[in-house]
């Protein structure tokens, strides 16, 4: 079976519905899917819910389906650098679930590994313990009892995903810290979409560097990235 | 004269151990990485994916695929190493993490944090820190005794909403360094030119001696 398609547009037909739910992987604007973003606002598909970490900037990420009004729900650890998305959160238009983002990754890498819910100490005695089962385990010093929270795994109808490169049947390879949200997000959507930069032949990938095999991945396709700095900082050369 | 950011960040990097691994949070907690202590290796983990992260790169060399948890440019370093946002949050949550130092709004003198919300004014998310308190080894925190109208941060009870609950082992601000005891905070050290009073003044939270 053929995963390999021409761009965006074409990796997503047939795939898009009014009202679906996305996982997309990315952190602030770091290895985001910014090409299958950009075609999903050309679809014009709505009331989308998003799990993904952050919420991208006004004119990128997923800044741009919150300027169509595209989105309905999002689930996410932090929004801080996004104003349209603070003027609809707070005028009602956006529903928003924030989630820690360590609960959030392992929800996603849960929903991919077939885990419907799993306990965790985040969040205990804060908000976001807030109408959760809640549990005793003894895993405190001498087997002291302490609180956990269930926290459900996430199951989508589509992940979108950014990798660095891929072979032919999917396996993929990230490039530094742009793997982050990128292999959890991969694995709990019913269908895979995954841009890359570079599409190899398989085989000249090594099987043993391959960080996300091939079975999470159905469809592929190689773009050119901007891949925008949302922070650049950097150091003065010492002059001796 | 109490202790600037730097004179903070540089007692709280006396708080490091050598081997350990630590995440430093944003803010004063970023100048820590500044004032390592001869002698003691530690390694810094990014929670967006990174252990073992480096400087600021020199300008020309900024990667769109290497930052921190701050979003910023980042460098790596020869025992670099990367790996997905569960696994970032599986070794934190597994107390592979020797010590989280943060900033904070308010701590309480049982050890609970607020660092993230607000009401009423815009809210940004958590982000990792709920996270890293509720799983690390050791919560320091770092940051001014008072805030900028002089009403004291290190209360009896947060009034904000929670990071996490009993989590804070150990305070460092600008007047000095307080212990999360039972019953209440202990002094350990005055800042420069601090006086037990001063600090006895801006501190609402119980001092036990």
């Amino acid at each position: 079976m053929k995963k390999v398609y021409n761009n965006a547009a074409d990796a997503l037909d047939g795939l898009l519905t009014d009202g679906m739910f996305i996982a997309s992987g990315g952190f602030g604007l770091c290895g985001i899917p910014e090409l299958l973003l950009e075609a999903i606002k050309q679809s014009g598909i709505k009331d989308l819910s998003f799990a993904s970490n952050n919420a991208g900037i006004d004119d990128f990420g997923i800044g741009i389906l919150l300027q169509t009004k595209q989105v309905k729900k999002m689930i996410s650890s932090y929004v801080g650098e996004n104003a349209e998305f603070m003027r609809q959160y707070l005028s009602g238009e956006l529903e928003l679930e924030f989630n820690p983002q360590g609960t959030l990754a392992e929800r996603m890498r849960a929903g991919g590994a077939g885990i419907p819910g799993f306990f965790t100490k985040t969040g205990v005695g804060t908000v976001i313990a807030e109408g959760k089962f809640q549990k005793q385990f003894p895993t405190g010093p001498d087997g002291a009892m302490q609180d956990y929270i269930m926290e459900e795994g996430i199951f989508a109808d589509l992940a979108i995903v950014k990798a660095w490169k891929a072979d032919e049947t999917g396996n993929l390879v990230f490039r530094k810290t742009a793997r982050n949200f990128n292999a959890p997000a991969a694995t709990c959507g019913k269908v895979c979409v995954v841009e890359v930069e570079e599409i190899v032949p398989t085989g000249s990938l090594d099987p043993d560097g391959i960080h996300l095999p091939g079975i999470y991945v159905h469809r592929i396709f190689k773009g050119n990235h901007e891949k925008r700095i949302e922070q650049r900082t950097v150091r003065k050369k010492e002059v001796s | 004269m109490a202790w600037n950011r730097n004179q903070m960040a540089a007692r709280a990097a006396q708080e490091l151990r050598d081997g350990w691994y630590v995440n430093l949070g944003i803010g004063i907690p970023t100048l820590v990485s500044n004032y390592i202590p001869k002698g003691v290796e530690v390694t810094l983990q990014s929670e967006n994916g990174m252990l073992g992260m480096g400087p600021f790169p020199f300008e020309g060399q900024e990667d769109a695929d290497l930052i921190n948890a701050g979003k910023q440019t980042i460098t790596e370093l020869p025992q670099t190493a990367y790996f997905d946002s569960a696994q970032s949050f599986a070794m934190i949550r597994g107390g592979k993490i020797a010590m989280a130092i943060l900033g904070a709004m308010e701590v309480a003198e049982n050890g609970d944090l607020a660092n993230w919300m607000i009401p009423g004014k815009l809210v940004k998310g958590m982000g990792g820190a709920m996270d890293l308190v509720a799983g690390v080894g050791r919560v320091v925190v770092v940051m001014d005794h008072t805030n900028k109208h002089g009403v004291s941060k290190v209360l009896k009870e947060c009034t904000l909403p929670l990071t996490g609950k009993g989590v804070v082992d150990r305070i460092i601000t600008n007047l000095g360094v307080l212990d999360v005891v039972e019953g209440g905070l202990r002094l350990v050290e005055l800042a420069d030119d601090v006086s037990e009073e001063e600090l006895r003044t801006s501190t609402a939270a119980t001092i036990v001696s």
